[in-house]
Parts: structure tokens; sequence; C-alpha cells
């Protein structure tokens, strides 16, 4: 079964009298532990429809089931739980909270959002900020890490909880073309160490090749989707 | 390990200055309090002393309508044996009542044999007067006397200092009292000057003393009467309730017209300081109002400021899932964290202060009273009850930012820059 399912995806924004149509009937499906990218130019609704994948916010029509979820049947709390629990987030600017370590950021979701006792805490932290590369850097402020170490510490905070899907909006915009190379990279070998699916958008077309499955959006519609560089996608 | 309050406390350290001016703020108004109270409250306890335990007593009971006279020292209005008899078993009775004295009040004139005065006195039972009024001989000032000799007797009289003064007057001195008595007889005697006693404020502080007995034979009193019984009660604080016992008790005595035969008040009604403490209190109310509303100001703005500054923050937090009450719950920790630090920065200044104050004790005057020495102590019990309110305002002043961050759509706030 698939992990995303999208049928008739349609976003209008609302603002004052005019009506935005960001997007426009989305039919597609996202397979679990796939690698998939959205690009497209600006205002091509990228970031919407992650927003709408990411239950941050509500279609106006059709229907988008994420890990089985009906995500338009869920209030403000029920999708602030399901995001905490099924779901993973990058951002563009990382996002850090400045007062946390990196290891206080990883740690963040495991205290406020899922509870889990100090001992589990501990472990799952080391776990995956040694898998992102940054366990020597954990007790730094993020003012005091380079813009792709703060977004491997993101991509960790990200993985704590154990998502089934991460979610990446522009993930590499604010890194140059090699730590945004290296940054995908280890999107990419973190699905393969945690199976956990990854979308991200992005413009760049020196990243989107990373993906397995490459999306196009043009004026909110999906217009185009190839194959990436992508081990399975290379066997077809 | 991070939590709540550890969030908390490094956002207020994130915007120092502004965290510390605040706090400042706080703290200002939290001493202010503390020390107000603190003075007023030590002021307000050595003016009740000085009348509750020196001069009118905690009570008195009177044959009714001799308060509203009490200026013309009517002889009139004395409780007759019978009467005086029924006030003392009913006293004798009642547990909380700790000891009563039984006095005549009297005015005469005062002759040094060159001039002559005006003179208003109080008879007394020393034994009984000194169980009711301890500190009474505080006040005095005894010729030669050992300890252990009582504070007056017969022959005896204490005289007011301003009086002393003016009619040069000294102690060992020889005067004259001449007094009518209720059938207008005039009657004099001689007493040796055994004291002076310090006048203070308020009813009955600017009067002399004699012996009940010498007040009875210059009066020509046989019966035992009196004119007053000054009443000490067990514990101050009960003292509505004794008033209040002894009150229903003694309405049961009429007199043959069928109205009240005695009247009691309490040492409220009977001095003006009691309006002056009730000032005192209400300023000291004010003084909260204001604290409060300055708390209050203070950590309002500072808790909207910090929500506005971190919108972004609040999106990705909400966004990767904290639940809405935790986000709250987030902000109320640090207004309620600003209100503990300022509260425990404010307690230790107070107490510091009123330490110091107490080191350097303040000498003032007040009405005739002079030299009163003020040693302000910390009523911890206050210092509880201000401290709770000011982390209840803090804690008020940030529900209203808390919640608008937990209202936050994270889409929304996410694309704040
Ligand atoms: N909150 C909003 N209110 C109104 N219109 C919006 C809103 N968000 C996006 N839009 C509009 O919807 C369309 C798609 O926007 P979206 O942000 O999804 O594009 P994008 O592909 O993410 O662009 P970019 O690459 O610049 O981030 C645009 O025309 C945009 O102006
Ligand atoms: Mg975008």
């Amino acid at each position: 079964m698939s992990l995303v399912t999208a049928k008739n995806l349609s976003k209008t924004y609302i603002t004052g009298e005019v009506g935005v149509e960001a997007l426009k009937g989305l039919d597609f499906e996202i397979e679990p532990a796939s690698f998939i990218s959205f690009v497209g130019p600006s205002g091509s609704g990228k970031t919407t429809l992650l927003n709408l994948i990411g239950c941050l916010d509500k279609a106006t029509e059709g229907e988008l089931i994420v890990a089985g979820k009906r995500v338009s049947d869920l209030d403000r709390r029920q999708g602030a739980d399901f995001r905490g629990s099924a779901l993973g987030f990058i951002f563009q600017s990382f996002n850090l909270l400045p007062v946390l370590t990196a290891y206080e950021n990883v740690e963040y979701p495991l205290v406020m959002i899922k509870n889990e006792s100090k001992a589990t805490r501990t472990e799952m932290v080391l776990k995956v900020l040694e898998s992102v590369g940054m366990l020597d850097q954990k007790d730094k402020f993020p003012d005091q890490l380079s813009g792709g170490q703060k977004q491997r510490v993101a991509v960790a905070r990200a993985l704590v909880t154990q998502p089934k899907l991460v979610l990446a909006d522009e993930p590499t915009a604010n890194l140059d073309h090699a730590t945004a190379k290296n940054v995908i990279q280890l999107m990419r070998a973190m699905r393969d160490e945690f199976g956990t699916t990854f979308v991200f958008s992005t413009h760049d077309p020196r990243v989107m090749h990373e993906a397995e499955v490459i999306h196009t959006l043009e004026d909110g519609r999906l217009t185009h989707t190839e194959q990436g560089s992508d081990r399975r996608g290379n066997h077809d | 390990m991070i939590n709540i309050f550890k969030i908390a406390a490094r956002n207020l350290l994130r915007y120092k200055r502004r965290t510390l001016l605040t706090s400042l703020l706080i703290t200002v108004g939290v001493v202010m309090v503390i020390l107000f109270s603190g003075l007023s409250g030590s002021f307000k306890q050595m003016m009740i002393g000085l009348i509750t335990d020196a001069t009118l007593a905690q009570m008195q009971i009177h044959k009714k309508g001799y308060v509203s006279s009490i200026d013309t020292s009517p002889l009139n209005l004395n409780l007759g044996p019978k009467a005086y008899g029924k006030v003392r078993d009913m006293l004798e009775k009642n547990p909380l009542v700790e000891s009563y004295s039984p006095r005549i009040k009297l005015g005469a004139m005062l002759s040094n044999y060159k001039e002559t005065t005006n003179i208003r006195l109080n008879a007394i039972k020393p034994d009984s007067e000194i169980k009711v009024c301890p500190a009474l001989p505080d006040r005095i000032t005894f010729r030669d006397r050992e300890s252990g000799q009582g504070l007056i007797n017969p022959g005896e009289i204490i005289i007011p200092d301003k009086l002393a003064k003016g009619l040069k007057i000294k102690q060992g001195d020889t005067v004259v009292l001449v007094a009518h008595n209720k059938e207008g007889s005039v009657n004099g005697l001689n007493f040796t000057v055994a004291g002076v006693i310090e006048s203070v404020a308020g009813p009955q502080g600017k009067e002399g003393y004699i012996h009940i007995k010498d007040a009875r034979d210059l009066l020509r009193i046989d019966k035992p009467e009196v004119t007053e019984v000054a009443i000490r009660t067990r514990d101050f604080n009960r003292i509505d309730m004794l008033y209040a016992e002894i009150n229903s008790a003694l309405a049961e005595y009429k007199n043959p017209k069928g109205n009240p035969m005695f009247e009691i008040h309490t040492w409220e009604a009977l001095s003006p300081f009691y309006n002056i403490a009730r000032m005192i209190d209400l300023m000291a109310m004010s003084m909260k109002i204001i604290m409060i509303a300055i708390v209050l100001i203070s950590i309002l703005n500072v808790m909207m400021m910090s929500v506005y500054e971190r919108i972004r923050e609040i999106g990705t937090i909400a966004a990767i899932g904290t639940a809405p009450g935790k986000i709250m719950g987030l902000f109320l920790a640090e207004g309620f964290s600003l209100g503990l630090i300022s509260t425990l920065f404010a307690n230790a200044i107070g107490v510091g202060a009123i330490y110091i104050l107490n080191i350097h004790k303040i000498t003032f005057s007040f009405g005739r009273t002079e030299n009163l020495l003020l040693s302000p102590s910390v009523n911890f019990n206050e210092l509880i009850w201000v401290s709770a309110i000011v982390l209840l305002v803090s804690i008020f002043a940030t529900i209203q930012p808390a919640y608008k961050a937990s209202k936050m759509e994270p889409v929304d706030a996410l694309r704040h820059v």
C-alpha cells in the first residue's frame, strides 16, 4: 500500500476577493521507503503541496491519505499528534531552536512530543547524531554550527522520532552546492539506514537528480515524472 | 536533559537586558511592598502595644453612656458595688479573660502650694492594673524605687511628665489633690509624688495615677464603686470573640427603665489610632495594587514581545508536532520564571533592607510621644502572600500571550519572517 495517496488534490488560497489556485487536481502516490523530489519553478506549488502532505494545511478539494490517515479528518490537536508521531520535518532555514544545543534540539521531540524515558532518549539521540555525523558537535549551539552542520542536526531531529515520512521543503536552498549535495546524500543514506520515506522539494537541478523519483510541478499541475539516479530506477 | 523550565530560563537569558530590566522593575515594586509593610506593620504593632498594654488596656466596661460623656469624667456614671460584682463574676467565668482591673476615673485640682492646675486621674488597684497593662511601668520614671515594690501605694501619686515639668514638680515632692464628689462637696488630700509618667498620644495618655483607695477617700465613696473595668484577653487575635461574648453576657443586665446597664468597648472604639491603623492598612493595600499593576504590565509586555519575536520558532515546534497546550506551557513557564526570579530577588533585598534598618534603629515621634524606636520586622506570612500574588499575577499576565502562541497556525507562523 502506498504511504501517500493523492487524488484530485487541489488547493485554492483565498486572499480578499481573489483566489489563487496553487494546486490544480494532483494525482500521485508515494511508496514507502522511497526518495522523492518535487521540483518546479518558484510559485509552482511545491510548498503548498508539502504543507498538505505534512498536515500543516488543508486541501480545498480532493483526497489525501498519508500513512493510512485521511488528513482532512484531523482537527488541530490530532494534526499535531499525527505530525509528531508519523512525520518528520526539515526546513529551508534549518529552524533549530537557538537556545538548545545540537543534542537538545534532537532530544526536543522526544521530550516535548513523545514523552520518552531518559534512557531511551539518550540512546536514540546519540544513535541519530552518530548517523548524521554530528556526534562530536553535539554540545554546540546552532549559532556555533555551519549551515550544513545545522541541516544535519535538523535531519537528526526529523528522524529521531522514527517517522514514516520526512518532508523537506527546499532543504538545500540556503546551502552552497557541495554542502547541498552532501545533505541530500545524507538524507538518502538515512533512508537506506532507517527505511524512512523522504519527500523534498527543490528548484536546484543539480540536487533534484539525487532523488529516485522526480515529480515536476508547473503552475499547480504535475506535468512530468521521471526516474532519477536511483538504484531501483536504474534497474528498470 | 531539557525540560520546559530549562527552555524558559534559556529564553529569558537570551534577552538579558530586557529580562534584567523587567526583573528589576518587579523587584522594586515588591521590595517597596515588603519594606512598607515591614515598617508600617511594626509601627502599628508598637502603637497598638502602647495603647493596649500601657494605657487603655484591650477592652473596657462602663456604665451605659459613660464613654460618650468621658470628657467630663462624670462620677454619677460609676458602677455600683452590685453592678461591679456582676461584671466581675461574668469575667471570672470567661476562660478568654486573662485579667481585669477596676479603675476610678476622676478630675481634680493639683497644687504644688504655689500653682494649681487641672489633672485627670486614674485610680487603680496596682496588682490588677499591672496584669492588665503590663507595659505601664515602662512609661513611669520612679523615685529610687526598689524592684518588687508595687506600682503605687496609698498616699502616692504618679504625675504626667508635662505637668511635672510645667509645675516644676519632682519625685518626692508633696502635692495636694482637691476634688468634688458626686454630691458636690469638696475634699483635699496630700500625696507624695512617686513617679513621673511619660505622656502618650490618645485618650488616657496624659493622665496621672493614684491608688484606688485614695480615690475613694478623696471622693468620699464608702462603697466599692468603680468607673471602668479594664480587660486583657489571653489571645489578642480572639479579641473580637471575647468582645462578642462579653457583650451578649452584659446584654442580660437592664436598668429599671429596661435599657442596657453596661457598655463595652475594645481599644479600637476607644482610641483614634484605630483609624490611623486602618489608613496604614489601606496604604499597604494600595501599594500592593500598584505592585500588582507593575508585575502585570511588565510581564505582559515582555511576554507579548517574546511571542512576537519567536513566531517562526513557534511555527517550527508546532509543525513538528508540539501540542498547543505544551506551547502554552512553554510560555507560561517563561512568565512564571520571570516572576519567580524577581520575587526571590525582592525577598532577599527586602529582608536584607529590613535587617539593616534594624541595626540602624529608626527613631521618630508620633503626636506627643517622642523617641519611639521603630524596629521593622519581616512578617513571613506577608512575604509568602506577596510572593504568591506576584507569581499568580505573572502567570495571569502570561496567559494571553501564551494562548496566542498556542493558537498560531504553523503554516502562517513558518512563513513569517
Ligand atoms: N498563504 C498564501 N496565500 C495566498 N496565496 C499563496 C499562499 N501561499 C502560496 N500562495 C500562492 O500559491 C502559489 C504557490 O505557492 P508555493 O509557495 O506553494 O510555491 P513554491 O513552489 O513553493 O514556490 P517557491 O519555489 O518560491 O517556494 C503561488 O502563486 C503563491 O503566490
Ligand atoms: Mg516554496
